[in-house]
């Protein structure tokens, strides 16, 4: 996990710096099929109240990031290098103890299916205590009451009877509600949550969500929220960040992204999701071809084989070429060799229609 | 929880009045069906032909002309119940329950045969077991925890060479190098633990070691491949992600979880265990069950055969039995 660009091992970043700061951050695996680039040069900023969302599709690189930032990478074959600063911590250089003491206490997660991220031998409620014993000095017994709390105010009913219940007996949205529990007894000041609502039916979604929303209000922690559903960002986050390929494609404010998205790879992701408020289509529109190789990374943009703009920029720049990301027009920053006033004059006359 | 113990126990007695009546049929019925009676293998030689008086009244004696209900209600009521034994001339023997007959060709009741030999295979077994268990759990965790590792290759590499090698090898050269010629351990067979624990010890370490080398090789490759698809599971994930030191992940959330097949599989090593230590008893001179077994087979000697069966039947049913209820404490999904 040596690498030149990681910094000297328990520095101290300038107190001023952001809460969270993932600078060019690359997870690569090696296989006997080559090196797989899941995440590669990846940087972003987020603050202390602030929840970012990374949106992408499956192997996008969405939990490969997250697992980085809380150093669960550690200890397998993973290549991670670049640089993470939680709260003045580099974190990719931190040792494998420096992170246990972070991890659970500093920052937390919440896993996307709760059956089988819950031990299935073990009371849901011994395993939120065993969370909190870990990073507390107190006695079982107190680490018992702290737990029944935790576990009423995500809104278990019964908590201190439903404490020695085993993960079976919870039903899809009370053991998510327990994940998250288990996730903030040690009140984290940086949340993740890996699709938090995917493996739950769409009743219970809004509710963990409303839960994550209010939870990070109280705690005023900083919370990233990994999903693949566009509405969840909306409703959601403050900032978002598409992710395409192991790379950052677009990312900014939520309102300014929404509103003008730059980025051909977000229209399709956009143009995939099913609304409501529109009048109804045919069908909704596919983005066509499969997610590209992490293997061989494309040439030039990672996404050139699956956008339908390609011929708009001269001199095929789009396979020979790696755009960097430049700031857009309002405000956000874009992966794209598209001129931008060219970009928001195809949303308006080409995309907004088809929305 | 008691219901569940309930019903496994009213299970275990149905299986075990099926091993008596398989028994009883086998062992008194091939004889028959051989146009030789069940008497000679009962008793032995009987100077008398089939068509005498004298031999029709052993026959009469024993019980052999009695229908096949009632010589089978004969046999289960002794085991329950107890019975007197007697030859006609001698004074009568009272054996109680469990009774298992007489051995006319060894002079002794089954039972107090079957009483010298437990202790001797007891001790094989549990010390056995316990060496197996601990080596091969071991063993099998670190090489999962670093597959492909030196501490793997070794661990693996061993292990295939100690289920290659048969317990009639490893036994007498473990009894060469350290008894005839370094001379650490005494050349003694067993000493019984009552008598003299620390000989006791020394003459059980090498059937030990030689008999739990085979079965820990065993649990060793077991262990690991279960330890392996456990790391691999989302909790340990998430046991990581609250910060648990890398040892209470591993035991705690790992081990816990691999373990629970190789709890299964102990139970039924242990119960088929008992009868089937003939060879590391023959090696090192020790007369357990197995050896009895297999002495009272050459001598034709029903009575101890049936009284072996049934013994090796209740354990192996026992066994069973604890690995069920154990299983319900380790995984609570498993409805008690």
């Amino acid at each position: 996990m040596s690498t030149p660009q990681t910094a000297p091992a328990g520095a101290q970043a300038p107190t001023s710096g952001p809460f969270l700061r993932v600078e060019d951050l690359r997870v690569h695996f090696p296989t006997d099929d080559g090196l797989v680039k899941s995440v590669d040069g990846l940087s972003f900023e987020l603050e202390r109240g602030e929840v970012l969302g990374i949106v992408g599709e499956s192997g996008s690189g969405k939990s490969v990031t997250s697992q980085a930032i809380m150093g669960l990478h550690k200890g397998s074959r993973a290549k991670v290098s670049g640089e993470i600063w939680l709260d003045g911590h580099e974190l990719v250089s931190a040792s494998e103890d420096e992170m246990r003491a972070l991890r659970g206490n500093d920052m937390a997660m919440i896993f996307q299916d709760p059956l089988s991220s819950l031990h299935p031998f073990y009371s849901v409620g011994s395993q939120i205590s065993e969370a909190y014993l870990v990073h507390n000095k107190v006695t079982k017994k107190q680490a018992r009451a702290e737990s029944i709390a935790m576990l009423e105010k995500v809104g278990i009913p019964n908590a201190s009877s439903r404490y020695d219940d085993f993960p079976h007996q919870f039903s899809g949205g009370m053991r998510q509600r327990a994940m998250i529990a288990m996730a903030l007894i040690c009140q984290p000041k940086l949340l993740i949550a890996d699709e938090p609502t995917t493996a739950l039916d769409v009743t219970v979604q809004a509710q963990i969500l409303e839960l994550i929303k209010s939870l990070h209000e109280e705690l005023n922690s900083a919370v990233i929220l990994i999903t693949h559903d566009l509405g969840v960002v909306a409703e959601t986050c403050d900032k978002v960040l598409v992710m395409y390929g192991g790379q950052c494609v677009e990312k900014g404010q939520v309102e300014d992204l929404f509103d003008r998205p730059e980025m051909p790879y977000t229209w399709g992701l956009l143009g995939s999701m099913p609304r409501m408020d529109r009048a109804r289509q045919a069908r909704l529109t596919p983005i066509k071809g499969q997610p590209p190789s992490l293997i061989n990374v494309p040439s030039g943009c990672v996404f050139h084989a699956r956008c339908p703009f390609v011929d708009r920029v001269d001199g095929n720049r789009c396979v020979t070429e790696h755009p960097a990301l430049l700031l857009a027009t309002g405000g956000h920053e874009v992966r794209c060799h598209i001129p931008s006033d060219e970009r928001l004059a195809i949303l308006q006359d080409e995309i907004l229609p088809t929305l | 929880m008691v219901r569940f113990i309930l019903v496994r126990l009213l299970g275990a007695v149905v299986v075990l009045w099926v091993v008596s009546v398989v028994t009883f049929l086998i062992f008194q019925l091939a004889p028959a069906l051989s146009h030789t009676s069940p008497v000679y293998y009962y008793i032995g030689k009987i100077p008398f032909p089939q068509d005498s008086i004298q031999f029709k009244a052993l026959v009469h004696r024993f019980g052999f002309d009695l229908p096949l209900y009632a010589q089978y209600w004969h046999f289960l009521s002794g085991i329950l119940f107890g019975q007197t034994i007697t030859d006609g001339v001698s004074t009568p023997i009272q054996c109680g329950a469990p009774c298992f007959g007489y051995s006319f060709r060894q002079n002794q009741l089954v039972g107090t045969l079957l009483l010298q030999a437990a202790p001797v295979s007891i001790s094989l077994c549990v010390g056995a077991a316990i060496l197996w268990l601990i080596g091969g759990v071991t063993v099998g965790t670190f090489s999962a925890l670093k597959p492909g590792s030196f501490v793997d290759r070794v661990g693996m590499t061993g292990s295939l060479a100690a289920v290659s090698l048969p317990i009639f090898f490893t036994g007498p050269l473990l009894l060469l190098v350290f008894v005839y010629t370094l001379g650490w351990l005494p050349d003694v067979s067993y000493v019984p633990i009552t008598q003299d624990p620390l000989q006791w010890l020394r003459s059980m370490i090498l059937p030990w070691l030689s008999l739990a080398f085979l079965y820990a090789a065993l649990y060793a490759r077991l262990t690991r491949a279960n330890m392996m698809e456990t790391m691999g599971e989302d909790y340990i994930r998430t046991a990581r992600a609250k910060g648990l030191p890398r040892r209470a992940v591993v035991v705690r959330h790992g081990l816990r979880a691999a373990l629970t097949p190789v709890v299964t599989i102990f139970g039924i090593d242990i119960g088929m265990l008992i009868g089937s230590t003939v060879i590391t008893e023959t090696v090192f001179n020790l007369r357990g069950l197995g050896y009895l077994s297999i002495q009272s087979i050459q001598q034709q000697d029903l009575p101890v055969i049936m009284g072996v069966t049934i013994v090796a039947a209740v354990v192996l049913v026992l066994a069973n039995l604890i690995v069920d209820i154990l299983y319900a404490v380790i995984d609570p999904r498993v409805t008690v």
